[in-house]
């Protein structure tokens, strides 16, 4: 008789389309999946440990690095912790700033995500397309504060400096292009029979499996669970903005591409408030020279485009912190990558992975 | 033999075979280039334009870059049929080209005469089908011997796909062939002229059937599975490099080209204009005589909206411009320039032009689509393909018998 056996088969570190170094040993029957087994911790820089010997002003910089497709995010979430723990009341003008920019950041994060998604199930083009306007966002980014990548632009207490002259208009100029850009890939995309064949149905994360495994971020709305952080825990003024959190029905990876597609809009509404009611004044509140936030513990979560991004920071009433702590989107939503895979082709796990939108800077630390 | 019949039997065919064998690479090196181009086109970037001018050396580079690299072969290859594969590869992709007439008429060399291709045999169309099958077994030779475990899956998947959609690539022809009543290249165009109208009106099904089976025999987007860069890695030629790679590489291109060929000889009309039997149409017959100057005036506009910031206006003036101009010289005969024209240099000019059209297809897919699922590919082939180009067969004899039937009473 025939004798079969499983093939292990390894995708990663060194992969086209693992998002970076991450390392999954895949146990196939044939094309079949039955076991996906990440392997993380290769770019793993211990951060954490690092912000325990450094000032809380020079930690900012670190938290740039995590989610590196999205740091202002983290800028914000960090920043967000400290202020928590000191009690500072933040600028209406530097909130306000911070939400555009936040925004701004979701919008480049996702066309990355939708890029980098859809070269990996062979459509090209859609690449480009995203990478021009993400382009169009960068220079944004850089004419704010100098950085296209790693911006390190937030202070504790507001922001280093306010927004150049002209640049919201310039903002707007973007804003008004960018829906038409967007029709530009769902052109290609969103009733594309192949892209449809290759999307609906796969990768289903039922709202039970998404809640039990802790997912969170565009993820866990697509199995239809409607928990945002800007809605649920607002933070930085987000309650004074009117947007819809996109949910999707079944949790496949098509539902997650209409949620991240559907936030992209709201994103481009969310800034448009953000720059019609700016208010006047500092951007900076009065904070101390030497940072030392009073002895005690603070969990502060932000919404980042990858999901629920928490941070948690143990004081002693020092200038550098006792513990901190990093709660990572990606890292999280990762564990769900098995239960999504099983029974799947290999095909299908590129189209999960992607879909899943980890950054492995977040993922290891 | 004596000498003449020695020239005109042996050497020759020689020469036309070393020609294509010649001209092909360096045609492949520059489709290469066109097809970077035009993807560049359609994804916003300018694509290759640091070596030669807009970089027109660009397949030199290439080429000589793939020729002084390492040949590296893997320690534990099966080293004699790791380099078997990619020439069993090429072999057949070029032995294809064999049958393919580039023109009808033939033309005289001092006083011998020359068939502007190779040969044509009573059962070319068979003879394609045979040879073009044969190709399947250089890339499971390739992923077999890499001992490598994303090229053994990337060659499982190539030949189970390749042979899958032989079948309704055979059952698409064989509409064609009921109609032309022959197999040679050569009857088929000459039984569209007799017709008066391209097969693919006739047999549009058939068309599509067969164009899409081979744009999933040629292993090209969107059934570019055995190559999954983002799955496999490069699929069957993982592990090759340097010459090895190059011959994979060559024998996928002079498919395309081949597959672009069969589809405008079998249902395109071959070398003959639009409309061959329409006689005010004549001028048509030089149609690069209208085409040469739509092309240049439309690409001199486009320069020329690029330089000056004017977009795409100057182009399509430039193109209208040159069609007018091309046109009245083409119908009025201005200068004796359309009655220069042999019928051998119209003929190619139609053949390439459509071939041009098709190759652009593949180009456009390209830039188009996202990638079938091994299993979706399985589906279309077996659920969709098959049946249909079944069906066609059968509506195809329906039709000829009642047509003949008809014919047979008046």
């Amino acid at each position: 008789m025939f004798r079969t056996e499983e093939m292990d088969i390894n995708m990663g570190p060194q992969h086209p389309s693992t998002h970076g170094v991450l390392r999954l040993v895949l146990g196939l029957e044939g094309e079949e999946i039955v076991d996906v087994r990440p392997i993380i911790g290769y770019l793993h820089r211990g951060v954490e440990k690092l912000s325990e010997h450094r000032t809380y002003s020079m930690i900012e910089p670190l938290t740039d690095r995590l989610d590196y497709v999205a740091a202002i995010s983290e800028n914000l979430g960090y920043c967000g912790a400290v202020e928590k723990l000191m009690g500072l009341q933040i600028p209406p003008r530097a909130q306000y700033i911070r939400v555009a920019l936040a925004e701004l950041q979701r919008i480049a994060s996702h066309l990355l995500w939708l890029g980098t998604h859809a070269l990996d199930l062979g459509a090209m083009t859609v690449f480009f397309y995203t990478f021009r306007e993400r382009e169009l966002i960068l220079d944004l980014f850089e004419q704010f504060c100098g950085a296209r990548l790693t911006y390190n632009s937030m202070r504790i207490g507001g922001l280093l400096e306010d927004v150049p002259p002209g640049w919201t208009d310039r903002v707007r100029h973007f804003l008004q292009i960018f829906p038409s850009r967007q029709k530009e890939y769902e052109d290609l995309l969103t009733v594309n029979r192949i892209w449809l064949g290759r999307t609906k149905g796969v990768g289903i994360l039922t709202k039970e499996d998404a809640v039990a495994l802790g997912t969170s971020g565009p993820t866990l709305r697509a199995s239809a669970v409607d928990y945002d952080v800007r809605k649920a825990l607002p933070y930085s003024s987000y309650e004074q903005f009117d947007f819809e959190v996109p949910l999707g029905t079944t949790g496949d990876t098509y539902d997650r591409y209409l949620v991240r597609m559907e936030e992209m809009r709201q994103s481009c509404r969310i800034i448009r408030q953000a720059l019609d009611r700016l208010p006047e004044g500092e951007v900076r509140a009065k904070v101390p020279k030497y940072i030392k936030p009073p002895a005690g513990e603070v969990y502060h979560v932000v919404e980042s485009p990858r999901g629920e991004q928490g941070f948690y920071i143990v004081s002693k009433g020092t200038e550098m912190p006792y513990r901190v702590r990093f709660r990572a989107p990606s890292f999280v939503n990762l564990q769900a990558l098995p239960t999504m895979c099983r029974g799947r082709l290999i095909a299908d796990v590129v189209a999960i992975i992607g879909s899943i939108d980890i950054v492995l800077g977040d993922v290891d630390r | 033999m004596d000498q003449a019949a020695l020239i005109q039997n042996i050497l020759i065919p020689t020469l036309q075979i070393l020609a294509v064998v010649l001209i092909l690479p360096l045609l492949i090196a520059y489709l290469q280039l066109v097809e970077r181009k035009v993807l560049g086109f359609m994804q916003a970037r300018l694509a290759p334009r640091r070596v030669g001018w807009h970089g027109l050396l660009q397949p030199i580079a290439d080429a000589v870059k793939l020729l002084i690299k390492e040949d590296v072969i893997p320690e534990k290859s099966d080293r004699f049929l790791f380099t078997l594969a990619p020439i069993v590869t090429v072999i057949p992709a070029l032995a294809a080209l064999a049958v393919i007439p580039f023109a009808g008429a033939s033309f005289s060399i001092a006083g011998y005469q020359v068939r502007p291709f190779i040969t044509d045999v009573n059962v070319a169309l068979l003879y394609l089908l045979a040879i073009s099958s044969l190709g399947i077994y250089g890339i499971i030779l390739g992923g077999w011997a890499s001992n490598s475990k994303y090229s053994l899956l990337g060659a499982l998947r190539s030949s189970a796909q390749m042979i899958s959609y032989e079948v309704p690539l055979g059952f698409a022809i064989i509409g064609v062939l009921m109609l032309a009543g022959s197999a040679s290249m050569v009857q088929i165009v000459e039984a569209q002229k007799q017709a008066g109208v391209w097969y693919v009106l006739p047999q549009i099904v058939g068309f599509f059937c067969y164009f899409i089976a081979a744009v999933a025999e040629t292993n090209r987007v969107p059934f570019d599975l055995p190559e999954a860069e983002a799955e496999l890695v490069a699929g069957f030629h993982t592990e090759y490099s340097g010459m090895k790679f190059a011959f994979f590489f060559l024998a996928e291109y002079t498919n395309m080209i081949v597959v672009s060929c069969i589809v405008t000889i079998l249902f395109f009309g071959g070398w003959l204009r639009p409309f061959p039997n329409v006689a005010s149409l004549a001028w048509l017959e030089n149609g690069w005589l209208v085409l040469l100057p739509l092309t240049l005036g439309g690409f001199a506009g486009w320069l020329f909206g690029q330089r000056s910031g004017r977009g795409l206006q100057p182009m399509i003036a430039g193109g209208v411009a040159g069609l007018l101009a091309g046109a009245l010289v083409a119908i009025t005969d201005v200068g004796g320039l359309a009655s220069l024209s042999l019928p051998v240099i119209s003929g190619a000019f139609w053949f390439f032009f459509k071939v041009s059209l098709f190759l652009f297809m593949y180009i456009w897919f390209r830039g188009t689509y996202p990638r079938y699922r091994y299993d979706q590919l399985m589906a279309l082939g077996w659920k969709w393909l098959i049946p249909l180009s079944v069906a066609n067969v059968i509506l195809t004899g329906l039709a000829i018998v009642v047509k003949g039937a008809f014919a047979g009473k008046g």
